[in-house]
C-alpha cells in the first residue's frame, strides 16, 4: 500500500471506530439476553480479523516454505502477530458475555476450546520465531499452516458438536436493525487489520534490511 | 438386626426429608431474567463496559507498540546507513 492511500485509510478506520459505539448503542436490544448481547459487534469482528490474520499467515507460510520466498514469511510473521492480538479480543471479550448469557465464564466445549488452541498454536508460532534460533523460520512455518488447518474445525465445532455456544447461523438470521451495526463493525475491524498488517510488513521489511546491512559492515 | 436396619432407614428417610424441607423451593420452569431475586441477577453494565474498555485499550497499546518498532527500527536503519557512507 502506498503511503498515498495510508493516512486516509487511517482516518476513516479511526472515525469508524468513534462512530461504531453510537450505531451499536441504537441497536435493538436481543429480546433474552439484553443489553450484554451487544458485545457481539466486537466479539465476533474479533474473530474474523483473527481468522484473516491466520490465513494471511497459513498461506504466506506455506509460500515460503514450499518456494522459500523471504517476503512471504516476513508477511506470515506479521499475520502471525496479528492472529494473537484479535484472538486475545476474541478470548476475553467472549468470557465477559458468557458470564451473563450462559451463568459462566468458560466451559471446555469444543468450541471454547478449540479457540483457546488456536490462540496458543499462534502463540507457540510467535515463541519458535523469537526463541527457536537460525532455522526457526521453517519451523515456524510449519505452525502457522497447522494453525490455519485448525481454522474450519473451529467454525464448524459449533454445528457438529453439542456446544454451549450459538451455531454458524446467528450472523445470517439476525433480526432487523442487528446486520447494519454489526457489518459497520466488521468493516472497522478489517479496516484496523489492514492499517496494522500494513505497518508491520514495513517493520518486517525494515528488520531485514538492517540484518543485511549489518551483515555487508562485517564482511 | 431387622430393628437396626428399620431404624437406620428411617433415620436416613427423616434427615433427608428434614433437609429438603430446609432448601428453598426448586426452579420449575423457565424464569425470565427480570423475575429473578436480586441476589441471583448479575448486571450487564460492568461486563460491556468491560469488553469494550479492553479492546479499546488492548488495540492502543498494539498500536503504540507496533509504531515504536517501526520508529526504533528505521531509526537504527538511517543510522546504519550514514554510517556506511562515511
Amino acid at each position: 500500500m502506498t503511503k498515498r492511500y495510508f493516512v486516509p485509510l487511517l482516518v476513516v478506520t479511526a472515525a469508524m471506530f468513534a462512530y461504531a459505539p453510537i450505531l451499536i448503542a441504537n441497536a435493538p436490544y436481543e429480546s433474552t439476553m439484553g443489553l450484554v448481547q451487544k458485545i457481539f459487534y466486537f466479539h465476533v469482528p474479533s474473530w474474523f480479523a483473527m481468522f484473516t490474520a491466520v490465513f494471511i499467515c497459513g498461506i504466506q507460510s506455506a509460500i515460503y516454505l514450499f518456494r522459500g520466498r523471504a517476503a512471504s514469511d516476513r508477511v506470515a510473521a506479521a499475520a502471525g502477530e496479528l492472529a494473537v492480538v484479535f484472538g486475545l479480543l476474541g478470548l476475553v471479550t467472549g468470557p465477559l458475555w458468557g458470564r451473563k448469557s450462559w451463568g459462566v465464564w468458560w466451559q471446555w466445549d469444543a468450541r471454547l476450546t478449540i479457540a483457546l488452541l488456536l490462540e496458543l498454536t499462534f502463540i507457540a508460532y510467535l515463541l519458535v520465531r523469537k526463541y527457536g534460533g537460525p532455522g526457526s523460520e521453517k519451523l515456524a512455518a510449519a505452525v502457522g499452516i497447522f494453525g490455519m488447518a485448525n481454522v474450519p474445525f473451529l467454525y464448524m465445532s459449533v454445528n457438529i458438536w453439542r456446544t454451549i455456544h450459538p451455531p454458524t447461523s446467528v450472523v445470517p438470521t439476525l433480526p432487523a436493525g442487528m446486520p447494519g451495526p454489526f457489518w459497520f463493525s466488521v468493516a472497522a475491524f478489517m479496516l484496523l487489520l489492514t492499517i496494522l498488517m500494513t505497518l508491520r510488513v514495513r517493520q518486517e521489511h525494515q528488520r531485514a534490511a538492517l540484518d543485511e546491512l549489518y551483515l555487508a559492515l562485517e564482511e | 438386626m431387622l430393628r437396626r436396619a428399620c431404624l437406620v432407614l428411617f433415620s436416613a428417610v427423616g434427615s433427608v426429608a428434614a433437609l429438603a424441607a430446609q432448601q428453598p423451593p426448586g426452579q420449575g420452569g423457565f424464569v425470565p431474567i427480570e423475575q429473578l431475586p436480586p441476589s441471583e441477577q448479575l448486571p450487564s453494565a460492568p461486563l460491556l463496559v468491560a469488553a469494550y474498555a479492553f479492546v479499546w485499550v488492548a488495540l492502543m497499546v498494539y498500536v503504540w507498540s507496533v509504531w515504536r518498532r517501526l520508529g526504533k527500527v528505521e531509526a537504527e536503519l538511517r543510522a546504519l546507513e550514514q554510517k556506511t557512507r562515511k
